[in-house]
C-alpha cells in the first residue's frame, strides 16, 4: 500500500476525464490508464469506477458505444464529448490553482508571516 | 428534444426494465474478463484468474445498485424494483397482508361512502345552471320557507335583489291517463319557475309567465323525464295529450330534461303543474288568502353584484311592509337566505350536522385503522430486524430500506383503497337507487363522481404514509452489529413504546365509536317504544284524498261516512276512525289559538300555535288515544251544532291552566270564532319524534270538513288480508279513488327514517370500530407473547402458575385496553351530545349504555386475547429451549 495515495473525493471524475481524453477506452482500460499516468500512485477500487462512469455519461461529459477490445472481447468504450473536453479544461485549471495554493500554504515558514 | 428522449428512455426502461439491466451486467462482466485476461498472462490458470478478478472487483451488487442510480430515470426503476420486492415479501406473509388490506378496505370504504353522501347532499351544487347564486328565502325566526301566495307575489314583485323569484309547492295528485287511477307527486310551480332556474325542455316546451292568466287559467303539465320514461314509455307523441289530474283535464306540453329533478335533492317530483291551477288540484282556492301558506318554497338567482347581505336587507324591508299593511296576518317578518336543495336549514341543518359527525367518526375509523396497521408494521419491522440488519451490513443505505418499507405500506394501502372504493361505489350506486319510503318520492342522489375517487386515492396514500412511517425511527436506530449479535429476542422494557401509545389511541377511538352506536341504538329502541299518543300496533292506515276523485263540498263528509261504514263492516275489524292527516307523517296544519279574553287577534298575541287534526267520532278509540276528561265527538257535532273541539293536555295547560278547567272552556281562532272544549286527550308526538310536547287540537269532520282522508282500521287480522279487504271494499264505493293501504307501523317508517338511518350508520361504524380493536389487541397480544416465548418458557419451567404466566404475558395488553376504553368512554359520552338532536331520547347518561360499553370492550378484549393466551399457556419449556 505504501507509495499509493487515497483519492480525494471528487477527483475520480477528473481522472476519468483525463484518462479518456487521451483516446477512447473501455472501463478496465481506464483503470489501467489512470494507473499508468499516475505512476501507479493512485488506488481506485475497481467497482467504484462504474457509478462514476454512468454519472459522467448522464451529465453528457462522456459518450459510450459498444466495440471490440484489443483482447477481442466485447466492451463498452467511452470517449469525451465537447462538453467533457471543456469541463476537463476547467477542472484541470481549478485543480492546479487549488494544488498550488495548498502547496504554498504548506511550504510556509514561520519567518514569512 | 432532450426531454422527449429522456421520456422515451424512461418509457423503454419501464416497459423493458431488463435491457439496461442486461447491458450493465454485460459491461461489468466484460471488465472482469479483461482483468482475468491480464492475471492469466501473469501465470495464473483461467479459473483462478477469474476468481481473483471477481474478488478484486469488490461488492458486485453494491456497485451495480450505485450504477443503477447513476444511470438516470432511476426513480421509476427503483420503484419497480421496490414494488416487485414488496409484492414478493407480502406474498410470503399472506395472513398479515390480507388482514392489513381488509382493515384498510373497510376504513377507506367507510370514508368513501360517507364522503359520497356528503358530496351528493351537501357539497355538490344543485344540478341547475349557476347554482352558486341560487338561494331560497327562509324565515329567520323558524327554519321554514313557507309563504302565502299573496306574500310570494309581494316578495316577487317588490324585491330588487333577485333575477326573478319562483315559487312552488308539493302536492299528491290523482292521475288518470285512461288506465288505472294512480297517485303521483307534483311540484306545483309558478309560471316563471323554469325560466328562473334556466331549464330548457327535453321535449315540447316548459311553462312560462305568459301561461298565467288568473286562477285555473293554465291547465298544462310538464312531465319529469323519469315519469315520462316509466309511464309513457318514452313516447315522443305525448305532447298535446290530455290527462286528468284530480279529475280535471290537463294538457301535456313538454318533458323536462333528464338531469333536472326539481330543486329538492331528496324528493324528485313526477311532473310539474302551474301554481295558478292550485284550486283544481287542492279542491279549494287558497291563492288569495294571506293566512294560508300555499307556497312551499320561494327561490331565485341573486342579481349579479348583489351580496346575500344586501338581499336579506332588501327582503326584510318587504317584511316590514307586510307587517305594517297586514298586521292581522304577520308577526315580525324577517328573512335569511338558504340553499334550496335540502329545504334550507330545516332538513339541511340537522343533515349537515349529522353527515359532518359521521365524516368525523369515519375519519376516526381510518385513524384507528392506521394506528392498528402502524403497530402491526412496527412489530413486523422488529421481526424483520435481522433481515434489515443484514441488508445494512451488506451496504444498503438506510434511505433505501426506508423507501422499501414505505413502498410496502403504500402497496397495501393502495390495494386496500381499491377494494374499499370498489365496495363503496357499489353501495353508493345502490343508495342512489334506493326508495326508502315507498309512498313518498324520497331518494338519495349520491352517485359517486370523480371527487369520491380522488378522496379515496388521497386517503389511501396518506394512510399508507401514516402507518408506513411508524417503524421509521426503529429502522434508523438499528445497529446491524447489535441486532445480529443479540438475535431478535428484543428487550422487554417497562418503557411505554410508540406501539403501545398507538394501541391506546386506537382502543379509545373504538370505544368512542362503540359508545355512540350504543347510544343511538338505545335511543332508537326507546323511541320505538315511547308514547306517541296513539297505538300503532294492530292498526292499518288507508290513505286517500277525496279531492283526487273529484268530491267537492258536502259530498266529502258524506263519502267519508260511507267509507267508515264500509270498512267497519269488514269481518274482524274492531273499530274505524278517520283523521285528516295522521300524526307523524312529515307535515301538519297549525292553528293560532287565543284565549277567550283576547280581543286583539294579531299573531303575536296568540296563546299557542296548535297542531290541528280533523277527526271522526270514533278516531280516538280506533287510534288508541286516551281520553283524560270530558267526551269524544259524536255524529251530532255537525254544522248545526255549536263549534266544539277536543284538545290535548299540553293545550289545556297552556290555555286553561289544567285539564279539569279546560272541559267546558272556550278559546278563539284568528277569525274570532269561539270554540268550546268538550274533551281532553293525552299528549302525543305530532310532527316528529324529537319534538317537545306540542299543543294539539281536534275538530269534528262534520264541522271542519277536509278532503284528505286517512282511515285508521284497528283489527287483529293478518295485515295483508286486511289490506286487500279494505282496498276491495273502498273500490266498491268508488273505483276511481286511489287508496294507499299500509300498517301504521310501516307508515311510521317515515317519521323514524332519520333515526333509523342514524342508527344503522352508527351501528355499522361501531361494529367496524369493535372489529378494529379486536385485531389491534390481538396483534399486540400475539406479538408480545411470541416475543417473550423464551422468558415465559423459563418461568413455566421454574414453576410459574398459569395465572402468573397470563399476568406476565397479557397483563400489559389488558392494562392498555382499560386505559383506552376509559378514555374512549368519556370522549364518546361527550360526542354523543350531538346525537341527541337526531336520535330521539339519545342520552349518553344511561346506565345501560355505560354498562354495555364496558361489557363490550371487556368482551372484545377477552375475544382478542383468547388465542394468544392459549398459546402462552401451552408453552412447553423443553421444546422451546431446545429450539432456540
Amino acid at each position: 500500500m505504501s507509495g499509493q495515495a487515497q483519492l480525494l473525493p471528487g477527483t475520480l471524475d477528473l481522472l476519468i476525464l483525463k484518462a479518456v481524453s487521451l483516446g477512447p477506452l473501455h472501463g478496465y482500460g481506464i483503470l489501467l490508464r489512470i494507473g499508468q499516468i499516475s505512476g501507479r500512485a493512485l488506488l481506485i477500487e475497481q467497482g467504484a469506477l462504474y457509478p462514476a462512469l454512468f454519472r459522467l455519461v448522464r451529465q453528457g461529459l462522456l459518450k459510450a458505444s459498444w466495440g471490440t477490445s484489443e483482447n477481442n472481447r466485447r466492451a463498452k468504450f467511452y470517449e469525451l464529448t465537447s462538453l467533457g473536453r471543456k469541463r476537463l479544461k476547467e477542472e484541470t485549471e481549478g485543480w492546479n490553482r487549488l494544488a498550488a495554493a495548498i502547496a504554498s500554504a504548506l511550504a510556509a515558514e514561520p519567518e514569512e508571516i | 428534444m432532450k426531454l422527449l428522449a429522456y421520456f422515451r428512455s424512461l418509457a423503454a426502461k419501464f416497459f423493458h426494465p431488463s435491457r439496461s439491466e442486461a447491458e450493465l451486467e454485460e459491461e461489468l462482466r466484460s471488465h472482469i474478463q479483461h482483468r482475468a485476461d491480464d492475471l492469466e498472462r501473469s501465470g495464473l490458470n483461467r479459473a483462478e484468474a477469474e476468481r481473483r478478478a471477481r474478488i478484486e472487483f469488490g461488492g458486485h451488487a453494491r456497485f451495480k445498485e450505485e450504477s443503477r442510480q447513476e444511470l438516470g430515470g432511476n426513480f421509476i426503476e427503483t420503484l419497480i424494483l421496490d414494488v416487485r420486492f414488496g409484492v414478493r415479501v407480502l406474498r410470503k406473509s399472506p395472513g398479515f397482508t390480507i388482514v392489513a388490506v381488509f382493515t384498510l378496505a373497510l376504513a377507506i370504504g367507510a370514508n368513501a361512502v360517507v364522503f359520497g353522501v356528503m358530496n351528493g347532499l351537501i357539497l355538490r351544487p344543485l344540478n341547475v345552471p349557476q347554482a352558486e347564486s341560487l338561494y331560497g328565502i327562509e324565515h329567520a325566526k323558524e327554519h321554514s320557507m313557507y309563504e302565502s301566495y299573496p306574500d310570494y307575489l309581494d316578495l316577487r314583485d317588490r324585491n330588487r335583489s333577485f333575477d326573478g323569484l319562483a315559487g312552488f309547492t308539493i302536492d299528491q295528485i290523482g292521475v288518470d291517463t285512461g288506465e288505472n287511477p294512480s297517485h303521483a307527486w307534483a311540484n306545483v310551480v309558478s309560471g316563471n319557475y323554469f325560466d328562473v332556474l334556466g331549464i330548457q325542455p327535453y321535449l315540447g316546451r316548459v311553462l312560462h309567465d305568459s301561461d298565467e292568466h288568473g286562477p285555473n287559467s293554465a291547465p298544462y303539465i310538464v312531465l319529469s323525464h323519469a315519469y315520462w320514461h316509466n309511464h309513457f314509455q318514452d313516447d315522443r307523441g305525448v305532447v298535446g295529450r290530455v290527462v286528468r289530474l284530480n279529475k280535471h283535464p290537463f294538457t301535456i306540453v313538454g318533458v323536462a330534461p333528464p338531469e333536472f329533478h326539481g330543486v329538492l335533492l331528496i324528493a324528485a317530483p313526477d311532473f310539474f303543474v302551474p301554481l295558478v291551477n292550485l284550486e283544481q288540484l287542492e279542491g279549494k282556492n287558497t291563492l288569495d288568502v294571506r293566512r294560508t301558506e300555499s307556497v312551499f318554497m320561494t327561490l331565485g338567482h341573486l342579481k349579479a353584484g348583489v351580496t346575500p347581505e344586501q338581499a336579506v336587507a332588501d327582503l326584510n324591508s318587504i317584511g316590514a311592509y307586510l307587517e305594517k299593511n297586514y298586521p292581522r296576518d304577520h308577526g315580525t317578518t324577517t328573512f335569511t337566505l338558504a340553499r334550496p336543495g335540502l329545504y334550507g336549514n330545516f332538513i339541511g341543518g340537522p343533515m349537515r350536522e349529522f353527515v359532518t359527525g359521521l365524516m368525523l367518526l369515519a375519519g376516526l375509523i381510518l385513524l384507528a385503522a392506521c394506528a392498528n396497521l402502524g403497530s402491526l408494521f412496527a412489530a413486523r419491522a422488529a421481526d424483520r430486524s435481522r433481515e434489515i440488519a443484514l441488508r445494512l451490513a451488506l451496504g444498503a443505505s438506510r434511505n433505501r430500506i426506508l423507501r422499501q418499507l414505505l413502498t410496502e405500506a403504500i402497496l397495501i394501502s393502495l390495494t386496500g383503497g381499491a377494494v374499499g372504493l370498489w365496495g363503496s361505489v357499489a353501495l353508493l350506486r345502490w343508495l342512489s337507487m334506493w326508495q326508502p319510503v315507498p309512498k313518498f318520492p324520497v331518494n338519495v342522489p349520491v352517485t359517486p363522481d370523480a371527487s369520491v375517487y380522488g378522496i379515496a386515492l388521497v386517503l389511501a396514500v396518506v394512510s399508507g404514509l401514516l402507518f408506513g412511517f411508524v417503524p421509521v425511527r426503529q429502522v434508523l436506530r438499528a445497529s446491524p452489529y447489535q441486532v445480529v449479535k443479540a438475535g431478535s429476542s428484543g428487550t422487554v422494557g417497562r418503557r411505554i413504546t410508540v406501539r403501545e401509545l398507538l394501541l391506546v389511541t386506537q382502543i379509545a377511538i373504538c370505544a368512542v365509536l362503540v359508545t355512540s352506536s350504543m347510544v343511538a341504538v338505545r335511543g332508537l329502541a326507546r323511541s320505538l317504544h315511547s308514547n306517541f299518543g296513539f297505538n300503532p300496533r294492530n292498526a292499518m292506515l288507508a290513505e286517500t284524498d277525496l279531492n283526487m276523485a273529484g268530491y267537492r263540498g258536502d259530498q266529502v263528509p258524506a263519502m267519508q261516512r260511507r267509507m267508515i261504514d264500509a270498512t267497519a263492516a269488514i269481518p274482524g275489524v274492531e273499530s274505524v276512525g278517520l283523521v285528516g292527516r295522521a300524526p307523524l307523517n312529515g307535515g301538519g296544519f297549525g292553528a293560532l289559538v287565543f284565549t277567550d279574553r283576547t280581543t286583539d287577534l294579531r299573531p303575536s298575541n296568540a296563546a299557542a300555535n296548535a297542531i290541528r287534526y280533523n277527526i271522526s267520532p270514533e278516531y280516538l278509540q280506533a287510534a288508541g288515544t286516551a281520553l283524560l276528561a270530558g267526551r269524544a265527538f259524536s255524529w251530532h257535532d255537525d254544522k248545526n251544532a255549536p263549534r266544539v273541539a277536543v284538545v290535548n293536555r299540553q293545550f289545556a295547560g297552556k290555555l286553561f291552566g289544567s285539564t279539569m278547567n279546560a272541559v267546558g272552556g272556550h278559546f278563539k281562532l284568528r277569525d274570532g270564532t269561539s270554540i268550546q272544549v268538550v274533551g281532553v286527550v293525552e299528549d302525543g308526538k305530532y310532527m316528529n319524534l324529537t319534538e317537545d310536547p306540542e299543543a294539539a287540537l281536534f275538530y269534528p269532520i262534520l264541522q271542519a270538513p277536509m278532503s284528505e282522508t286517512w282511515l285508521v282500521v284497528r283489527s287483529n287480522r293478518d295485515p295483508r288480508q286486511l289490506a286487500a279487504a279494505i282496498q276491495s271494499s273502498l273500490r266498491g264505493l268508488d273505483s276511481g279513488l286511489p287508496v294507499f293501504v299500509e300498517t301504521w307501523n310501516q307508515q311510521l317508517g317515515f317519521a323514524l327514517f332519520p333515526a333509523q338511518v342514524a342508527t344503522i350508520s352508527l351501528g355499522v361504524l361501531g361494529a367496524m370500530g369493535a372489529m378494529l380493536s379486536i385485531t389491534g389487541i390481538f396483534g399486540m397480544a400475539a406479538y408480545s407473547v411470541s416475543k417473550r416465548l423464551k422468558e415465559l418458557g423459563i418461568r413455566i419451567a421454574i414453576g410459574a402458575q398459569p395465572k402468573e404466566v397470563l399476568q406476565a404475558a397479557l397483563g400489559r395488553a389488558f392494562k392498555l385496553l382499560a386505559i383506552g376504553s376509559a378514555a374512549g368512554l368519556v370522549l364518546g359520552l361527550l360526542a354523543t351530545r350531538v346525537l341527541a338532536s337526531i336520535v330521539y331520547q339519545a342520552t349518553p347518561r344511561d346506565p345501560l349504555v355505560l354498562a354495555g360499553v364496558v361489557l363490550a370492550m371487556l368482551l372484545l378484549g377477552l375475544l382478542a386475547t383468547w388465542i394468544p393466551a392459549q398459546r402462552a399457556l401451552s408453552i412447553d419449556p423443553l421444546t422451546l429451549l431446545r429450539e432456540e
